[in-house]
């Protein structure tokens, strides 16, 4: 074969492998380009995480808002506390606001749910949400449950 | 008692001769890398090795792709959790089974011939007249095959893994009848670029090192006869496959 045909069908084989590894890395892991958006940064505290993770997202209505990017427990408080970073665009979550640990179907990963409240004063940069509800443990359900049975 | 330990001593010496031997590849074949001079030579073995493996590689990925979704379906679905097939699949293929198969696949397909052609290249002097003539057979001959391998594997990981997952989404979602979106958003949600794609070209770029490193030795390193041909490229092949296999574990344990 020629010298040239060879280097030719060298070069498709090298672009396949580049397609490949950006259909990889767009399609099938997802991997958005644009994670770094400008964010500000909120807190809350729970008595209990459950499962909730760092990466776990942060949602409003149900649509993702943020990601947890930090999960940390405070010695003073004896509370968890999380670190959540919070789309610029959304800036407009009042301070009375709820954050509930909230699960993905029944056995799914767990994610932060805001419940908007209805204060004119809004989250700013390093705020703290006063009002958590923390994550819904089952053996702690079955307990309950247990004890109410005897 | 005596002999035994006589015999000992010298297969260890042996070894570590090898040893050695192999290791002095990587000093004088390896770096520097070919330089434009040797752009052409390069080239001919990335078609060698890679481009005329596509076709086995792909077929694999295909079936091994289509597999997984057949034996996940029937798991899955005894959960109710058969949405998330895409995610298993698509994890299984970019994290193990991408690097691997394709690896040993390519120890199978390409180094063995690698071994093959290095060493009937010795038995039959071509080596020893190359170095008569002035030309450095090592920069020649072995020099464009290591680095043909280190660049092929990755590229035909990648390929594998996306033949792959093309192959479980067609069985899965037109066939088994798996909900599209669900197929792939899972798939995304949980595939992270940095910590299972990125290693996984990780293990892959280790393993094509691994290949085309005791390949390229074996056949430099073979008997100039034709017992010593047939023995270097067994050799290949069983080297290359147990040190991927455990090179795997190796590597999955540090970054996982």
């Amino acid at each position: 074969m020629q010298p040239r045909t060879i280097e030719v069908i060298v070069g498709i084989f090298m672009l396949t492998g580049l397609i490949a590894l950006g259909t990889l890395a767009i399609q099938i892991s997802g991997l958005d380009v644009n994670e770094d958006l400008d964010s500000y940064t909120v807190h809350a505290n729970f008595e209990n995480i459950g499962g909730l993770v760092v990466r776990s997202k942060v949602t409003i209505a149900g649509v993702k808002v943020g990601q947890v990017v930090k999960i940390s427990y405070d010695k003073e408080l004896y509370l968890a506390r999380v670190r959540m970073e919070i789309d610029e665009n959304i800036n407009n979550i009042s301070i009375d606001s709820t954050a509930a640990i909230l699960t993905e179907g029944l056995l799914g990963g767990k994610y932060i749910g805001l419940t908007l409240g209805a204060e004119d004063e809004v989250l700013g940069d390093g705020d703290t949400i006063e009002d958590t509800q923390s994550a819904i443990v089952l053996e702690e359900l079955i307990g309950k449950f247990l004890l109410n049975q005897f | 008692m005596i002999k035994r330990i006589r015999l000992l001593g010298r297969k260890s010496l042996e070894l570590l001769g090898t040893l050695g031997r192999a290791g002095q590849l990587w000093r004088f074949a390896v770096w520097p890398p070919p330089g434009p001079s040797s752009f052409v030579l390069l080239v001919k073995q990335i078609y060698e090795l890679g481009v005329l493996s596509v076709v086995i590689i792909v077929l694999s990925g295909f079936s091994i792709g289509a597999v997984l979704a057949l034996q996940g379906y029937t798991q899955l679905v005894k959960f109710g959790a058969e949405s998330s097939l895409g995610l298993g699949v698509a994890l299984v293929l970019v994290m193990e089974i991408g690097p691997v198969v394709s690896a040993l696949l390519f120890a199978g397909r390409a180094g063995s011939a690698v071994t093959a052609e290095i060493a009937l290249m010795k038995a039959t002097e071509q080596l020893s007249s190359m170095e008569m003539m002035g030309v450095d057979p090592v920069k020649q001959v072995l020099a464009p095959r290591l680095w043909a391998g280190f660049i092929a594997l990755p590229v035909l990981a990648l390929l594998f893994s996306l033949v792959g997952i093309w192959g479980a989404s067609l069985i899965g979602v037109n066939w088994l009848g798996v909900y599209e979106g669900s197929f792939w958003v899972s798939m995304q949600e949980g595939v992270d670029f940095n910590q299972h794609v990125l290693k996984g070209i990780i293990k892959s770029i280790v393993f094509g090192m691994a290949v085309t490193w005791i390949s390229v030795f074996q056949g430099y390193d073979s008997l100039p006869t034709s017992e010593g041909i047939a023995s270097a490229t067994t050799r290949t092949v069983v080297y290359s496959s147990i040190s991927v296999l455990a090179l795997d574990f190796f590597l999955t344990l540090m970054m996982f």
